[in-house]
């Protein structure tokens, strides 16, 4: 990215939410109560370890020590949805895996995230969209906040959709989120 | 190697006469067609036999010839002898509106998973499997997906344009 495009980034998504008034002797934070809840948990986020085709070997390359995921607060992939903030969903989701991805994207605790990663997770897949086994983008299934192209997305493009996901939790509650808390 | 094709054609045919046919030699691998209800008898002699000792199940899979009257749905047995390192395929017939097959469970454990794959995909029925239900499709699936009558696409689809995917 050229440093123009920096420049035109929304820092605010990228600083603590919030200014340092200077007093005498020291100082005070002033902030939004949601927007530090928002700034943290953005910073805290659990991916489940949940991959069923290719596009896993990214999310292991992503989750490795060359791209390293946790620099950005991605930390550790759960074995268990308890324990998981966000569900990547890397790779075809076949109609005998679909209710295994509902149940564990239910079994997750809220707030929750969803990212579909690759061809297959956003449209049924390039090679697949149209057989009798494949569900037709994962969104069928369960609520999508960021969608990655490629087949396989580069780790690079990964990154970008979890760093995107981050900006999206900073700027407030997600659509899901909304909906649940009116009903 | 001790062990030649030529020499398990010979003893193939010293036990089963001519009931085994259509021997066939596709890249040096030993084939040939027995009847389906032979098909226990066959692999028990060539398990059993002290020379040959097919004891390895590598492959069991189905294959659908819809213009094979009669014979419609072929079952393909791979079999390996790991001492002299030697492979042998055979098949055998079953007609579709009644594709019953003796199952070989009973002498190779492997073929449990592989006969409910392929029942799954292929609808052959196993006669005396423990199991024999689907196992990589949904359960509620009422038809055999690889038959033939079954286009490979689901032809239902407006959304996606095949020219897109460049073969339009
Ligand atoms: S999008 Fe491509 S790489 Fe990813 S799971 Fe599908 S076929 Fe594999």
């Amino acid at each position: 990215m050229s440093t123009e495009n920096n420049n035109t980034q929304p820092q605010q998504n990228l600083a603590f939410p919030g200014h340092i008034e200077e007093l005498p002797g020291g100082g005070i934070v002033l902030s939004k109560l949601d927007d530090v809840i928002n700034w943290a948990r953005s910073n805290s986020l659990w991916p489940l370890t949940f991959a069923t085709s290719c596009c896993g070997i990214e999310y292991m390359s992503v989750a490795g020590a060359k791209y390293d995921f946790s620099r950005f607060g991605f930390e550790v992939a759960r074995a268990s949805p308890r324990q998981a903030d966000v569900i990547i969903i890397a790779g075809t989701i076949v109609n005998k895996m679909a209710p295994v991805l509902k149940r564990l994207y239910d079994q997750m605790g809220d707030p929750k995230y969803v990212i579909a990663m690759g061809a297959c997770a956003i449209s049924g897949g390039p090679f697949f969209y149209n057989t009798y086994s494949v569900v037709k983008g994962a969104d069928h299934v369960i609520p999508v906040d960021v969608y990655v192209a490629g087949c396989p997305p580069r780790p690079e493009a990964l990154m970008h959709a979890l760093i995107t996901l981050q900006q999206k939790i900073k700027s407030g509650l997600t659509r899901e989120q909304i909906r649940a808390s009116n009903d | 190697m001790g062990l030649t094709n030529e020499h398990i054609k010979q003893r193939l045919t010293e036990k089963f006469g001519d009931q085994l046919i259509n021997f066939e030699e596709p890249y040096g691998m030993l084939t040939f067609e027995a009847p389906r209800e032979l098909n226990l008898k066959v692999l028990n002699f060539l398990y059993d036999d002290e020379e040959l000792k097919f004891r390895f199940m590598t492959d069991l899979c189905a294959v659908h010839y819809p213009d094979n009257k009669g014979k419609e749905l072929a079952v393909v047995y791979h079999l390996h002898n790991l001492v002299d390192n030697c492979r042998i395929r055979f098949k055998v017939f079953a007609p579709v509106e009644q594709p019953d097959v003796y199952t070989a469970t009973g002498l190779f454990s492997a073929a449990n998973w592989m006969e409910r794959e392929t029942y799954d995909f292929y609808g052959v029925n196993f006669v005396g499997h423990p199991n024999l239900k689907r196992i990589l499709n949904v359960e509620e699936m009422d038809y055999f997906p690889l038959r033939k009558e079954f286009p490979l696409e689901d032809q239902s689809r407006v959304d996606k344009d095949d020219e897109m995917f460049g073969r339009g």
